[in-house]
């Protein structure tokens, strides 16, 4: 077990530089930071001074080794625009994306399952074929759509949610504030998780129908039948637990995925978190920023899918991570 | 009164614009603590008359007419929660593969406590000791750790053996035992026979053993049905079937055997294979395959008659029955 995760986290190590060495190309390359700094009045001699001094003329190497030594330190630039450390102007933004994100996975895991098992172990019904119906149309219609019909439907049309922003906020510490504590925080952050949701949910209530209906043919539930086990008790505990083992795999995936989609849902919603601000670094070319951003989501992605895998090993009996490390 | 009773079962699928029948106008009997053979090639109707028994035809399958009377009730007109409360509990079921049966996510304690608590109230610390003791009757080693392991961990012969531990927990009338050695390693497949019978003896189960193997027939049961083409064209007791089969194709079953054969010579096969179940001739199903075939065998089909002290459905039979004579006097 231990020796599995000391690989894991070599192997995160190993994305996490892959990750740093794009994120810096970019920042090498997108804009001149001296016309961000100096503006158009200063000379090119004082300007290649400013190079020199910035160390912008060194070899890609040293300058590369120079960032990551900085961003170890926790030191991912300075923001442009906001004159403050990258790092602290995104991590003031976000907990609003982590809770919009939370809100996004509760709203998928506590309807995929139930839906998903009603429709395999039903699929002829009208419900069912409704249900998968909708579906291939939540696939298919783009996040911000559903985002802005939902704003013109129950916000504008029947006026029962509010369109922007996060609403009253609680503090719990540091940078965080909930939306989870108050009602017209939870009114607030209904509308943005629904439309989140709406791109992962068809896809995993497809997933685990699909699953399930293969798990339904299989041998051992077969068996479970033939010793008289209740019906839902063969559905929740036989086949449900060999359906989701796939599924928390391409679950750890998702989420992160999630966190890219919320550069949309924030921006329709105006949603202070770090997706907006992204979009906002991309227009101000706030280099500093967006390169610190793929860094942090990148970051994100790396941590979920590692204690995905990590939980993936203790669920599933047949995976030995003890052998695993070796 | 017979412990088991099935009279013109008739099993058919559902196809898109018609019906294909599986099993053609069944019956027969089993006592109690009697064992009986299933034999026949693959697609015979084997598995599906076990499985008709346990009510458990997987879609498109369904009983289309006939009578299964277990201890005097109608399993073919039972609902699915009377049928629940006696599979597993008067009525157990031994599968073929013991590496797919067992679920690979729960323990084995699990698979066998959950199966004591769905038929009777019990706790869980009762269940497990019942569980031990069944685990100990089948020979496993050291049963009371076996339970906190999962079936990876197991081999396929202890697979097997937890399975048949699993069919023992409720005390069943009846096991209906699908190919039991058929995955097995050959080395195995004695043991996990000799083991069963031992246990049906002792506990004086009703078993219905379904096979391609004479040899396993012979050795196991009391009286054998010989299977073709969703019929049975031969029913007796096993040591006469054997020794003195009627049936031309129960003939050639056991011509068939490597036994049957000197070393060296070509195995005698039964020329040609079964018709499929949509396109099984009118008349006698063996006809196409027969080497004694009539031009009435062709169009009309067979009774079945007793003939000396078996059961068979072959006009030919009382012919074939001169010819042999006639063979040994010459």
């Amino acid at each position: 077990m231990f020796a599995y995760l000391v690989k894991r986290v070599f192997q995160a190590i190993a994305v996490m530089f892959v990750i740093s060495l794009i994120g810096f190309a970019i920042q090498d390359n997108l804009g001149d930071p001296l016309r961000e700094l100096v503006g158009q009045s200063v000379s090119e001699e004082v300007r290649q001074e400013l190079r020199d001094e910035l160390g912008l003329n060194d070899s890609f190497v040293t300058q590369y080794l120079r960032f990551a030594g900085n961003a170890l330190q926790g030191d991912l630039g300075t923001s442009y625009f906001f004159k403050e450390p990258a790092l602290d102007v995104i991590l003031k933004k976000l907990p609003a994306t982590m809770e919009l994100v939370f809100g996004a996975t509760i709203i998928i895991i506590g309807l995929s399952i139930p839906v998903g098992v009603y429709t395999a172990i039903y699929p002829n019904t009208i419900l069912s074929r409704l249900v998968m119906g909708i579906s291939i149309i939540g696939i298919s219609v783009p996040v911000f759509l559903t985002a802005i019909l939902m704003i013109f439907v129950f916000s504008v049309e029947y006026g029962w949610f509010p369109s922007y922003g996060r609403g009253d906020l609680v503090h719990v510490f540091g940078p965080w504030e909930t939306n989870f504590a108050t009602v017209d925080g939870w009114m607030h952050i209904m509308l943005p998780s629904i439309a989140l949701a709406s791109i992962m949910l068809p896809l995993f209530v497809r997933l685990i129908r699909a699953e399930m209906m293969e798990v339904l043919q299989s041998e051992y539930v077969k068996y479970a039948k033939a010793k008289g086990i209740r019906p839902w008790r063969i559905y929740f505990v036989h086949a449900l637990k060999n359906t989701l083992l796939p599924v928390i795999t391409v679950g750890g995936v998702q989420i992160g995925t999630m966190v890219a989609y919320t550069i949309l849902t924030e921006t329709v919603f105006q949603w202070p978190g770090m997706g907006f601000m992204f979009l906002e670094a991309v227009n101000r070319v706030d280099t500093p920023l967006i390169v610190a951003y793929l860094i942090v989501v990148g970051f994100i992605f790396v941590v979920t899918n590692t204690i995905v895998d990590l939980i993936y090993g203790l669920v599933n009996p047949t995976v030995n991570l003890a052998r695993m490390g070796a | 009164m017979s412990l088991l009773s099935v009279r013109d079962l008739c099993v058919k699928f559902a196809m898109r614009d018609n019906t294909v029948t599986a099993l053609n106008q069944i019956s027969f009997d089993l006592a109690k603590g009697e064992r009986l053979g299933i034999v026949g090639e693959s697609g015979a109707g084997k598995s599906i008359t076990g499985f008709a028994l346990m009510n458990l035809l997987s879609r498109p399958g369904f009983v289309d007419s006939g009578n299964i009377l277990f201890q005097g009730d109608d399993i073919a007109q039972m609902s699915d929660a009377q049928m629940r409360r006696i599979r597993g509990n008067r009525m157990a079921m031994i599968f073929q593969d013991p590496m797919v049966t067992l679920n690979p996510v729960l323990t084995i304690g699990q698979q066998m406590v959950e199966t004591l608590m769905a038929h009777r109230k019990l706790s869980k610390s009762e269940a497990e000791q019942i569980a031990i003791v069944k685990l100990r009757e089948v020979y496993i080693p050291s049963p009371a750790e076996r339970l906190k392991q999962y079936p990876h961990e197991l081999s396929g012969g202890m697979r097997q053996r937890i399975i048949i531990a699993i069919a023992l927990l409720l005390d069943p009338q009846l096991i209906i035992a699908d190919e039991p050695t058929t995955a097995l390693d050959v080395t195995i497949q004695a043991d996990i026979m000799e083991l069963l019978l031992e246990l049906c003896e002792t506990n004086k189960v009703g078993l219905i053993l379904i096979t391609h193997d004479l040899g396993v027939v012979s050795q196991m049961t009391e009286r054998t049905l010989v299977m073709y083409a969703g019929r049975i064209i031969e029913a007796g007791r096993t040591r006469e079937i054997i020794n003195d089969p009627q049936h031309p194709y129960t003939q050639g079953l056991i011509n068939a055997l490597p036994q049957q054969t000197a070393p060296g010579q070509r195995l005698k096969q039964i020329p040609g294979n079964m018709p499929s179940l949509t396109a099984i001739p009118s008349g006698c199903p063996f006809a196409p395959r027969c080497e004694y075939v009539q031009d009435h065998c062709r169009t009309d089909a067979p009774e079945t008659v007793k003939y000396t002290h078996v059961e068979v459905a072959c006009h030919e039979v009382n012919r074939l029955h001169s010819d042999k004579a006639e063979e040994m006097t010459r």
